[in-house]
């Protein structure tokens, strides 16, 4: 068994955090998995991307064209990535900063105020940790309990405070998606 | 008759403990040997030939190990000071240092010497300014003196096209990693003396941890300058001295306590 | 030791350290520059050597003088920066002294760019310097891998006194992963009779790579190449999947080669009988393993981020006893599997002749595209 998510959004939107974020978790649950960044200018101030793929057997590709989950959290990211979806595959759209619809019909998705969300959780900061929760009632590769506890054993000390406004931060994404998700026709 | 003669109340002058009995390539006249003996003269005298290590140049010098008799290794041009860092890293209490010439030191290896003075780096080079390529036949150096005849300044060097000599002792004493640089003569025996007290305090100076030091000689090469071995050492004096002024450039507080 | 996430470039840096690495020299260039800023806080932190050199060539000639005192020493850079070391690198191979060189391979050639790329196979295989030598080049494809593989490193330098070389590209330094770092070894100061220290108590020791006399050049030539002979014999290191039954066989290092396990995979579900040989020394190249695949399979499919650089090592060992496919992708484009699903069912409709140039034919589909 082998799944891809995808990310991408602007710089600073904890795009790569919360891939990472999926790829503790995997690897404590004993998975394989790859995590891996589009590197370089585009990384300072542009838009950020990256993969996860997460397997139960050495992986292969780090990359893959037509990834089955996709999180996006700007306008230009939708544009660009919408495409790519895998046919039956889920969508997260952060429609705080996306002011249309998906317009494909053959993909679960969900379009989701992260900001807003993550604002009421405590902190706004944590929109990736809410587009996570979503992805994650929609496609349940990973718990929000195995991510709970990833947040719990890699977080960093002086981060640790946070812990509970995440787990919520988590929660509140998850049930907001399980509501709202526009299944595949 | 020879046997009472040979006896050691009448030594006077013999080869040094860190001088190998072989025969020199350097042409008869250039002060390299003059250099190498007094390399090893310090090193023999500080007792230090068995924890120094040396490393060779590309150019005349490239075969100072045959003379120097202690650990050595051959560096690529112009990148003896950055294999002496590399090996004063790993052996930090050794004595670490560099024999270069003006191409190498201060053309090709200019960074490289630039910046091991920069970062203080506890090595010792000496540098023989003789103001021309002389093992590869006579070539414009980087510190070839305005108007000066080489093999490829026929017509003498062109500041307008060909720039001017660089002061390399000056320039590194600038740098606040640099501990100790100066600048002697090997043209007479009182400056040879003076020389010989500047490379034991370099050394001393890296002996006692005080950072980057280097000894600039002024030195002749004859047979690139196309005169005879005396009219060699007049000619430093005339033109080199003045536009290489012998003096001590920068001696670091704690090298100057060292009262050498 | 329990697993933990490690970008590839920081774990090869900590599983140097763990094997025993006691200075390195290197200079910033992406997308290597964590190995360098990894190693500016741990080393010291151990009391051992780390300097950031004012340019490429100063740093491997930092490592040519660190290298010349027996110690386990290193660099990393990234293409270019790899041909600014060239010099030092053949006055290394030259002088007969160990050392790790880490090349985190980018688009090129010039500047290119900082996305992966394989092309570099040529200059990292063949010398890349002038003279003759031959480094020993380990290319892992995981991070794990190339954790696994960097005490091997240390130890193969040391035991051939050559430069041996992990080759990675800009992808797996930049990725993470989970991996298992080796336990932690002593740093254990030899005193080889070939290295200086200074000379107590014995003979001095000089370390040169200048043989003005000509015969005693040529022995040197020799030995070293007596070296290398060795290490050919003893040190081929491949990794093979579903090749039991495979008729169709892929071959790739590195990135080409774990994207080609995808495409195996994906192949294998459409029923095809496809595998994979992947090399993990590209030099010494596994030609005699090649050459005993030729009974089993019907062509052989080459992958790599570059023209046919290892394509040429692969045909020495096929010779024409089957046909050869290649294909690849260029200047930092990271081919999806998909793409090489494609070519297997290409080379299947059609398997050509295997006295076919294969390089020639992949050249003229991508331009037709």
């Amino acid at each position: 068994m082998q799944t891809e998510v995808f990310l991408a959004g602007f710089g600073g939107q904890g795009v790569m955090f919360a891939g990472q974020v999926l790829s503790y978790a995997a690897m404590d649950i004993g998975k394989e998995v790859t995590w891996i960044p589009s590197y370089g200018p585009e990384m300072r101030g542009g838009t950020a991307n990256c993969t996860v793929v997460i397997a139960d057997e050495e992986i292969g590709s780090p990359l893959v064209q037509d990834p089955p989950a996709v999180i996006v959290m700007n306008l230009p990211s939708l544009d660009k990535y919408e495409p790519t979806v895998k046919p039956g595959g889920v969508l997260i759209v952060n429609s705080s900063m996306v002011d249309r619809d998906v317009t494909r019909s053959d993909i679960t998705w969900v379009s989701i105020p992260c900001n807003e969300i993550a604002e009421e959780a405590g902190d706004k900061r944590m929109a990736n940790i809410v587009a996570t929760g979503a992805l994650l009632a929609l496609l349940p590769v990973l718990t929000l309990e195995d991510v709970e506890s990833a947040l719990k054993a890699h977080m960093p000390g002086r981060h640790k405070h946070l812990l509970p406004k995440n787990v919520e931060a988590l929660k509140r994404g998850a049930e907001y998606a399980k509501k709202n998700a526009r299944k595949a026709k | 008759m020879v046997a009472t003669i040979i006896n050691p109340e009448n030594l006077v002058y013999a080869r040094p403990k860190g001088f190998t009995d072989t025969p020199s390539h350097y042409c008869p006249g250039c002060t390299h040997g003059t250099a190498h003996r007094l390399v090893a003269e310090v090193l023999e005298e500080m007792n230090v030939l068995d924890k120094a290590i040396g490393v060779a140049p590309v150019g005349c010098a490239v075969f100072a190990y045959n003379y120097i008799d202690t650990d050595f290794v051959q560096a690529a041009h112009g990148r003896a000071p950055a294999m002496a860092t590399g090996i004063k890293r790993v052996w930090p209490d050794r004595v670490v240092f560099s024999y270069q010439g003006d191409g190498d030191l201060a053309s090709i290896g200019m960074a490289e010497t630039v910046h091991a003075a920069a970062r203080g780096e506890n090595i010792t080079i000496i540098f023989i300014n003789n103001a021309i390529y002389g093992m590869t036949g006579g070539q414009m150096a980087p510190t070839t003196l305005p108007g000066m005849k080489t093999t490829s300044s026929p017509n003498g060097r062109d500041v307008e096209t060909q720039g001017y000599p660089i002061r390399m002792a000056e320039l590194l004493a600038t740098l606040d990693g640099a501990g100790y640089i100066v600048r002697r003569s090997l043209h007479d025996p009182a400056n040879i003396r003076k020389a010989k007290k500047a490379i034991r305090t370099a050394f001393e100076a890296q002996v006692h941890g005080l950072g980057f030091s280097l000894v600039e000689l002024l030195s002749t090469c004859n047979t690139g300058w196309g005169v005879t071995p005396i009219q060699s050492l007049a000619w430093l004096e005339e033109h080199m001295i003045p536009a290489f002024p012998l003096g001590d450039y920068k001696i670091a507080p704690e090298v100057a306590a060292l009262k050498i | 030791m329990a697993r933990e996430m490690w970008k590839g470039n920081e774990a090869i840096a900590e599983a140097a350290v763990r094997a025993g690495v006691e200075a390195y020299f290197g200079y910033p260039i992406t997308p290597q520059n964590e190995v360098l800023e990894y190693l500016s806080h741990r080393m010291p932190e151990l009391g051992r050597a780390f300097v950031q050199a004012e340019s490429e060539p100063a740093a491997i000639n930092m490592v040519y003088g660190a290298a010349c005192t027996g110690a386990r020493v290193m660099t990393s850079s990234s293409s270019p920066g790899i041909s600014l070391m060239q010099e030092g690198l053949s006055y290394i191979a030259g002088t007969e002294v160990p050392m790790v060189l880490v090349n985190v391979m980018r688009g090129g050639p010039g500047l290119g760019n900082i996305a992966p790329s394989q092309g570099d196979y040529n200059q990292i295989c063949k010398g890349g310097g002038h003279g003759d030598y031959h480094p020993i080049v380990l290319a892992p494809a995981s991070i794990q891998e190339a954790v696994d593989l960097m005490p091997v490193a240390f130890e193969l330098a040391h035991k051939y006194l050559n430069i041996c070389t992990i080759l990675i590209d800009g992808s797996i330094g930049q990725m993470m992963e989970p991996v298992t770092l080796p336990e932690m070894q002593p740093v254990i100061r030899k005193e080889y009779d070939w290295a200086v220290s200074g000379a107590k108590g014995r003979k001095r020791h000089l370390l040169s790579s200048i043989y003005l006399d000509v015969p005693t050049e040529e022995k040197v030539n020799l030995r070293i190449l007596g070296r290398w002979r060795e290490a050919r014999e003893n040190e081929i290191r491949f990794k093979e999947y579903y090749l039991d039954d495979a008729e169709y066989i892929i071959i790739g290092f590195g990135t080409a080669g774990r994207i080609a396990l995808s495409a195996v995979r994906a192949a294998r579900a459409q029923g095809i009988k496809v595998g994979l040989f992947r090399p993990i020394s590209v030099n010494p190249f596994p030609y005699k393993r090649v050459e005993e695949l030729c009974k089993q399979a019907q062509s052989f499919l080459v992958v790599e981020m570059n023209t046919g650089q290892m394509l040429k090592d692969v045909q020495v060992a096929v010779r024409n006893r089957v046909p050869v496919r290649f294909y690849g992708r260029l200047g930092g484009v990271m081919p999806f599997p998909d793409e090489f699903v494609t070519e297997i069912q290409e080379m299947i409709k059609n398997p050509g002749k295997p006295e076919d140039d294969p390089a020639d034919l992949w050249y003229q589909r991508m331009i037709a595209r």
